[in-house]
């Protein structure tokens, strides 16, 4: 058979193999993100009870690496945003 | 208390309604009280490959909203005696199915039957998750080609995210079904093989289901495939899938290693 593979196709499954294998390590480490939405609406809205800010200035991020995932929360509170009662 | 199974995917296509009537007849053929539940609202099939689409009445959506009681809805397999089915709507809208509806129909179908297998719908919408919701294991059916196997990397995702077993932080038993595999084309190195897929997934195996005829001959006469032909590759490899399933530790064989042309002749030959 090996002298009808000199002039056949290459074989496609290892490249599929390989693709899957990059795809799903990118993919596998975003699927956070749904967490992240979760965390940036609920944190919003704990913040949101006492200082007023605006949405669009809270970002939360998760960093990924082997060993830990940081969590980075970045609140940007107007200088003079009323405080409301707490 | 019945074991709950769900069998998904994420991709459409690739299996799921075969291999919930294959599975679920296999487990009835072992003597085993099995009910297959049809999850997909609005695009039902199971009721089609069982060969029970003529007597459908009451469907699960009917249960759900009171208008049936649960035995009305569950059709007896002509069959095989200790074998239901409990069919999907054709009509109503997805949002039909609530989340306490099932959770109740679930509740009472685990006190009749050993086996509640779920054919899930395609997709990861609510179809799907309250299909998976409560499961105690579940079979992921996959097809050796890149789009299914992303989408099947996606579901055990949320299986480990969106069922009530998981948020109990319990593990949710997880075993992938191999479907539509042809050796030959694995051996050229023209398909995903075995291997691939399980290191690219890596849950355990639970069968390998050869492409095959027999599988579509078997839909067309409504007859899971090892109710038509008991003896075809693929029924017997739902066989040996089914006993894993239910716990026996059974090595696994890849099914159909036939040779090629070349191979028949020259093999032959040799012989």
């Amino acid at each position: 058979m090996s002298i009808f593979r000199l002039f056949a196709r290459p074989r496609s499954a290892p490249m599929a193999r390989e693709r899957l294998q990059v795809l799903l390590a990118h993919e596998r480490s975003s699927v956070g993100n749904d967490l992240v939405t979760l965390l940036r609406e609920e944190i919003l809205a704990v913040i949101a009870k006492h200082v007023q800010v605006d949405p669009d200035k809270v970002t939360v991020k998760v960093d990924r690496d082997e060993h830990v995932s940081i969590l980075e929360i970045d609140v940007e509170i107007p200088r003079g945003a009323a405080v409301m009662a707490a | 208390m019945g074991k709950v199974v769900v069998v998904t995917s994420g991709k459409g296509g690739v299996g799921k309604t075969t291999s919930t009537a294959a599975l679920g007849a296999a487990l009835a053929q072992r003597n085993e009280k099995v009910v297959v539940v049809d999850f997909d609202v609005g695009l039902r099939n199971l009721d089609l490959i069982m060969g029970a689409e003529r007597r459908v009445v009451y469907d699960i959506v009917n249960v759900i909203q009171g208008d049936a009681k649960l035995p009305q809805a569950l059709i007896r397999d002509k069959r095989l005696d200790n074998l239901f089915l409990l069919p999907a709507s054709q009509t109503r809208d997805k949002d039909a199915l609530t989340p306490e509806g099932v959770e109740q129909v679930m509740a009472d179908l685990k006190r009749y039957f050993d086996w509640v297998i779920c054919d899930s719908p395609a997709g990861i919408e609510r179809g799907a998750t309250l299909a998976m919701r409560h499961a105690d294991m579940a079979v992921v059916v996959t097809n050796p080609e890149v789009s299914s196997v992303r989408d099947s990397d996606r579901i055990i995702g949320l299986l480990d995210a969106k069922t009530m077993k998981a948020e109990r932080g319990e593990r949710i038993e997880k075993h992938l079904l191999l479907t539509r595999y042809d050796a030959n084309r694995a051996e050229r190195g023209d398909m995903l093989k075995v291997e691939d897929v399980l290191e690219i997934l890596s849950i355990p195996l639970i069968g390998i289901i050869p492409e095959s005829s027999d599988v579509l001959r078997a839909s067309n006469i409504g007859a899971p495939v090892t109710l038509a032909d008991a003896k075809s590759a693929p029924a017997m490899a739902y066989f040996d899938a089914a006993r894993r399933l239910a716990g026996e530790d059974l090595p696994i064989t890849i099914p159909g290693e036939k040779r090629g042309i070349f191979g028949k002749i020259f093999g032959r030959k040799a012989a």
